[in-house]
């Protein structure tokens, strides 16, 4: 059976999408604020590749002499600091910048590895269903209920933060929720008859699951994975900042407000924008998908 | 519902057999704690006999036998650095977190319930669309960085509140409108959806049709109906919650389990960890099952059906 058929097959089943389509010209509308971030999210991406061009300053070098400089329209402010300085005098703006490519690729790293664990799984789960099935959900079980905060920190603390740390541990945290939905998606197409009728054409358990029930899972995957890239970007940050917390840099941070508050309307933003497309692209792809 | 709690049971038996395994694994993983505890210049035998007195030469296995058997009974062991019981000094530590959790808890509910069934029965209209947008906002805002901003305009420059502490109502505000805040944005996203599906299901037409004023279907039939996933999400996010309060925590200073655990982390206190996050994993686990109990105690079809 060929690739073309498969998809056929898999079209034949009840459409997700119950209403009549409407024009592109609608949907595209529909999908403005979508649309909108998702140019948004293109210059935050640009502005991290091209973070050597745009950056004014080296975002790692020490001035003392400008240190704790206010943003540049304010009282004290220069304008070569645009957004003022952190304790050491680096360039809180150079600074944002590059930790945009920190972020990015953070997130996206994470929810590759979390995608690609919790994909097998809920396929696994949701296709042999019973002792497998159990074995996963509990796992799953286990891994909703351990405090990960706590985790990230022990890591953190111990191994330092390092980028792959953050990525491993990020990512090994996140694939219980990709574990879920995709079970509970494999174990409604499973009953379909295009899975019947491979399973009749004598089609092994791989073929059958990765050719056949894969396929239909794309766009939910596609969904759960920008949604997730938003939510490790939004927790990413604190690991860093926590131990400047807990120690000194908290003085400078609470009494210096542009330390704390430009870094984090950056990662609110791209938040943000992250999570409209995210929604844009379940309405696109999938709207009955409940996440 | 009897077999169908069997069946909880063993399950929670299960998770909190992963979840000491994960504990126990993930700290000796990361390191060996004797080499923070001792002066650098320390000699080898020093190390070697540290090692022997807390149990660290010994094989694994034998390691997490001790572990368990004596977690089973309360005894984590003492921590390696205040001579006190690991679980006396998390259990001291547990009232403040518990306290906050419950106030961020009630927080959220304040501001979910009413802006989500507002925005539900004023389906597209301004009302609608500013809620959404706040839930879309807050979904975005890293509760570590609204905790900070909070503390800054409050505590900074208005003076209006205090940065940190414990004891007093005013140290709840800051704390618990952060940690609700974080949770609002999906609670209400569900009261509006569960809201607007039940509005439409033949029951409310029944009761609009017998004459009852709209206040009372709403409250009556629509909310009720709308609660159940509510409570199951609000169950699930529990975990969550628990992990907001630990970010809330150390930003807030506030004296509970998370701060201790994180100084224990940083001082590789493995009793105090490791008791920590047991406790903290079954306090999840208990809420988890009560949750499920609630649910079946509203809706009878799920007690029907087990």
């Amino acid at each position: 059976m060929s690739a073309q058929t498969e998809v056929e097959l898999a079209e034949l089943g009840p459409s997700r999408a119950g209403a009549p389509r409407a024009g592109l010209a609608t949907r595209l509308r529909r999908l403005r604020w979508g649309l909108a971030a998702c140019a948004v999210l293109l210059l935050v991406v640009a502005s991290a590749i091209f973070a050597p061009q745009i950056s004014p300053h080296d975002p790692l070098s020490v001035n003392i002499r400008h240190r704790l400089a206010p943003p540049a329209w304010m009282e004290g402010g220069a304008a070569r600091h645009l957004l003022g300085t952190d304790q050491v005098g680096r360039d809180l703006l150079s600074r944002i910048i590059y930790g945009g490519r920190v972020s990015l690729v953070v997130g996206a790293g994470a929810v590759l590895i979390a995608a690609t664990i919790g994909v097998l799984l809920g396929l696994g789960a949701g296709y042999f269903g019973g002792r497998t099935d159990w074995t996963i959900m509990t796992l799953i079980n286990v891994m909703l209920t351990f405090p990960f905060v706590l985790l990230a920190l022990a890591v953190i603390a111990v191994l330092g933060p390092s980028l792959p740390n953050m990525i491993l541990v990020l990512g090994v945290a996140g694939w219980p929720i990709y574990a879920r939905v995709i079970r509970a998606e494999t174990m409604a197409i499973r009953e379909r008859e295009f899975v019947l009728a491979g399973r009749a054409l004598g089609m092994s358990h791989a073929r059958i699951v990765f050719r056949q029930i894969a396929p239909n899972l794309v766009s939910v995957i596609v969904v759960i994975a920008t949604l997730q890239v938003a939510q490790v970007i939004i927790f990413e940050p604190p690991t860093p900042a926590w131990g400047n917390m807990l120690g000194e840099g908290r003085v400078y941070m609470l009494n210096s407000w542009w330390i704390a508050t430009f870094p984090g309307l950056a990662i609110f933003l791209t938040t943000l924008v992250i999570n409209l497309m995210g929604n844009a692209l379940r309405d696109w792809l999938d709207p009955h998908l409940k996440l | 519902m009897r077999p169908y709690l069997a069946r909880q049971l063993v399950q929670l038996v299960v998770v909190v057999f992963g979840i000491s395994l994960l504990a126990f694994g993930i700290l000796h993983v990361l390191g060996d704690p004797v080499l923070l505890l001792l002066p650098q210049n320390a000699g080898i035998q020093e190390f070697e006999r540290y090692r022997h007195l807390l149990g660290l030469d010994r094989p694994l296995y034998v390691q997490y036998w001790k572990f368990v058997s004596g977690a089973v009974r309360g005894d984590f062991g003492k921590s390696w650095y205040a001579d006190t019981p690991a679980f006396k000094l998390v259990l001291e530590r547990m009232p403040p977190t518990i306290y906050l959790t419950l106030a961020g808890l009630l927080v959220a509910l304040l501001i979910s319930l009413p802006l989500g069934i507002l925005a539900a029965l004023k389906r597209h209209s301004w009302i609608d669309t500013l809620c959404t947008g706040l839930a879309v906002a807050g979904q975005a805002t890293p509760l570590f960085w609204l905790g900070i901003m909070l503390i800054i305009v409050f505590a900074v420059r208005l003076k209006l509140l205090p940065a940190s502490g414990y004891g007093t109502w005013q140290n709840f505000l800051l704390p618990a409108f952060c940690l609700g805040a974080t949770l609002a944005p999906i609670t209400m996203r569900l009261v509006r959806s569960g809201v607007i599906e039940v509005m439409n299901m033949e029951f409310i037409k029944t009761a609009r049709a017998k004459g009852l004023a709209e206040p009372a279907v709403v409250v009556k039939h629509a909310f009720r109906n709308a609660c159940i996933p509510v409570i199951t999400v609000l169950g699930l996010q529990f975990g969550q919650l628990l992990g907001g309060a630990i970010i809330t925590e150390t930003v807030f200073a506030w004296p509970g389990v998370a701060t201790l655990t994180v100084e224990s982390i940083r001082n590789q206190d493995f009793p105090v960890v490791q008791c920590a996050v047991i406790l903290l994993a079954l306090l999840i686990v208990g809420v988890n099952l009560i949750v499920d109990l609630i649910v079946g105690l509203i809706d009878p079809r799920i007690r029907a059906r087990t």
